[in-house]
């Protein structure tokens, strides 16, 4: 754990030192592109004119106490800018990781049970075309369709124009309304993904040696099934839940961006433009350390379900 | 030689990902002949004719400066397939040396390599590409570069687990009891055995390398214009979406059909070479 903390540090330490001639060209960019102020902030957030090693030290210490510095965009603490933008990416992550799952499990399974069915085929296919889709085309044929073509459904933003006299009840329609594209499009590859998953993971199970027991002493398929094989099958998904913790609040940069949708991803892109380097380089150690504790959990939650598991033994 | 044909047997028998390889040939074929294929210079500006809708003489539309979209088409997947290729290339080269002295060495290096493996990969792939091309600029070596860097992990992991095997073989115990040097072990000897599944993530990770490279040109910190790629077409199709649906189909379409077939090439490639799945039929 500690020598990934460190080495997450000093990899996010090093890129900010990739720019072309190092800090000093960035201070002179910055004579450019931002005020005195700023170049300021960064040089001591940095301490430019410091050795490599001493700046590491103190940049790592600032980190501890969660100060990335102040954004050359605003001025304002990058922290700050963080945390109020975590709430909708949440829940976006949210919403579409509930449909993954209540879709993606039901396909999974049964395209196993099923082998070689009809079903079977139709949603291998179904799913290899799901996960070679380009996410930000699918966001974009739908917007044309339903949101220019058809008018079903806003295309962009999180709530209409005139909302200052809706109900909350209306509000919250509102709400539900703008997101059912973004959510859909957040869902889609995820389902493909986590069905692929799913299905190999019951047949692996439907291959072992308990299951031939379970039907050689005659029990019915149904009881095979859904007793003894998809408990084992559904374990190593503990895993996964663990492991989609970074996106739950990362987010997406493309989906977010195209649906104006002021989260996580549309700040670190709208950063990555402005070449905010204190913000990008905030999200970007928090995004690895949330990868760090999803991973912390999927371990134990796997070793919490699989009780052949012991923590602390690998 | 036996074993190659079994494998080829095999994966020709999958007609999925026979279908693929079918159209991955001809991606390649399009890209090389693109010049010839082109109806159109992809960058000849005809003022008269923006955003006209599929034709006769613009078969795919054309975008807001008057462009052939067909033309940028075809000269674009001369983009998709070189990024997809060198990013793979960058990401196998490394991945194979790191899995390779990880796996052979073992102990303390073992540990060292693989820590560093581990450390790559908690960072979002995205989120770090994007920071670096913030800093450094975008440009098409950089994105290559970018794209292979942030995505050997994988090769090195699987590479290494390989040797892990492999190295206890006869064959290495022999060569090692003659005195081969290490250098010619590794590369010579156990490197060759274990390239298969090494085959069978490069080929989905051409698949990765074409969608992230799309997504940036897309996001226009990619493949700047005036070069045509499949991800800035798209980013047009998004600014004039309201009128010109054709610029958002067509790139998209090719995109997808390209990615999906390196994705099953990469899938008959990996039920084909597994040894668990061989004898059992009608899959």
């Amino acid at each position: 754990m500690v020598p990934l903390i460190f080495g997450i540090t000093l990899i996010t330490f090093i890129i900010i030192h990739l720019a072309p001639g190092g800090p000093a060209e960035i201070q002179a960019e910055m004579t450019l592109k931002a005020s005195a102020q700023a170049i300021e902030n960064l040089r001591r957030l940095y301490g430019l004119d410091k050795p490599l090693h001493i700046q590491y030290i103190d940049w790592l210490k600032r980190f501890i106490l969660l100060d990335f510095g102040t954004s050359f965009v605003d001025g304002r603490l990058v922290i700050q800018k963080i945390l109020e933008r975590i709430p909708i990416t949440l829940t976006i992550n949210l919403i579409s990781l509930f449909f993954i799952f209540l879709f993606a499990l039901p396909l999974g399974v049964f395209s196993a049970v099923k082998r070689n069915s009809l079903f079977d085929k139709v949603t291998t296919v179904s799913v290899f075309i799901g996960f070679s889709t380009p996410h930000f085309w699918l966001a974009l044929l739908l917007m044309i369709l339903f949101g220019v073509k058809l008018g079903w459904l806003p295309i962009s933003g999180l709530q209409s124009l005139d909302i200052s006299d809706m109900s909350s009840f209306e509000l919250f329609l509102d709400r539900a309304h703008h997101l059912i594209l973004p959510v859909f499009v957040a869902s889609f590859g995820g389902i493909a993904g986590l069905s692929r998953y799913s299905r190999s993971n019951m047949l692996e199970v439907i291959r072992q040696d308990y299951i031939r027991t379970a039907r050689a002493k005659g029990l019915k398929d149904r009881e095979v099934i859904f007793k003894h094989a998809l408990r084992n099958a559904l374990m190593p998904i503990v895993t996964i839940l663990g492991l989609s913790v970074p996106g739950l609040i990362g987010g997406s940069v493309i989906i977010e961006t195209l649906f104006s949708i002021p989260g996580m991803g549309q700040l670190f892109f709208s950063s990555a433009m402005a070449r905010d380097y204190p913000t990008i380089m905030g999200i970007l150690v928090i995004g690895a350390f949330l990868t760090l504790l999803g991973n912390l959990l999927a371990d134990i939650g796997y070793a919490i379900v699989d009780p052949r598991v012991k923590i602390g033994r690998r | 030689m036996g074993l190659l044909r079994i494998i080829g047997k095999r994966f020709y028998r999958n007609k999925l990902s026979l279908a693929g390889a079918v159209v991955v040939f001809l991606v390649i074929t399009i890209a090389l002949l693109a010049p010839i294929l082109s109806p159109y210079d992809p960058a000849e500006i005809d003022l008269n004719n923006i955003l006209s809708p599929p034709s006769r003489s613009h078969l795919l539309g054309t975008d807001e400066l008057g462009r052939d979209v067909l033309s940028r088409m075809l000269w674009g997947s001369r983009i998709s397939l070189s990024v997809g290729f060198v990013a793979v290339g960058i990401a196998i080269f490394i991945g194979v040396i790191f899995g390779s002295i990880a796996g052979y060495y073992g102990r303390w290096i073992d540990t060292l390599l693989m820590r560093f493996v581990d450390i790559m990969l908690t960072f979002p792939t995205l989120f770090l590409i994007l920071a670096v091309i913030a800093i450094v600029g975008p440009s098409i070596f950089l994105i290559m570069l970018i794209i292979g860097l942030t995505g050997w992990m994988d090769v090195a992991r699987l590479v290494r687990a390989e040797f892990l095997t492999l190295k206890e073989r006869d064959f290495v115990l022999a060569a090692r009891a003659i005195g081969v040097r290490d250098i010619r072990i590794i590369f010579r000897h156990i490197l060759p055995n274990a390239l298969a599944p090494v085959f069978v993530v490069a080929t989905l990770g051409v698949a990765g390398a074409i969608l992230i490279e799309s997504a940036l040109s897309f996001l226009g910190l990619g493949v700047q214009p005036p070069t045509p790629s499949w991800g800035n077409i798209l980013t047009s199709g998004k600014n004039y979406i309201e009128v010109a649906w054709w610029l958002s189909l067509f790139p998209g379409l090719a995109i997808l059909l390209t990615v999906l077939s390196y994705n099953l090439i990469g899938e008959g490639l990996r039920d084909a070479i597994d040894p668990r799945l061989w004898g059992s039929e009608g899959e």
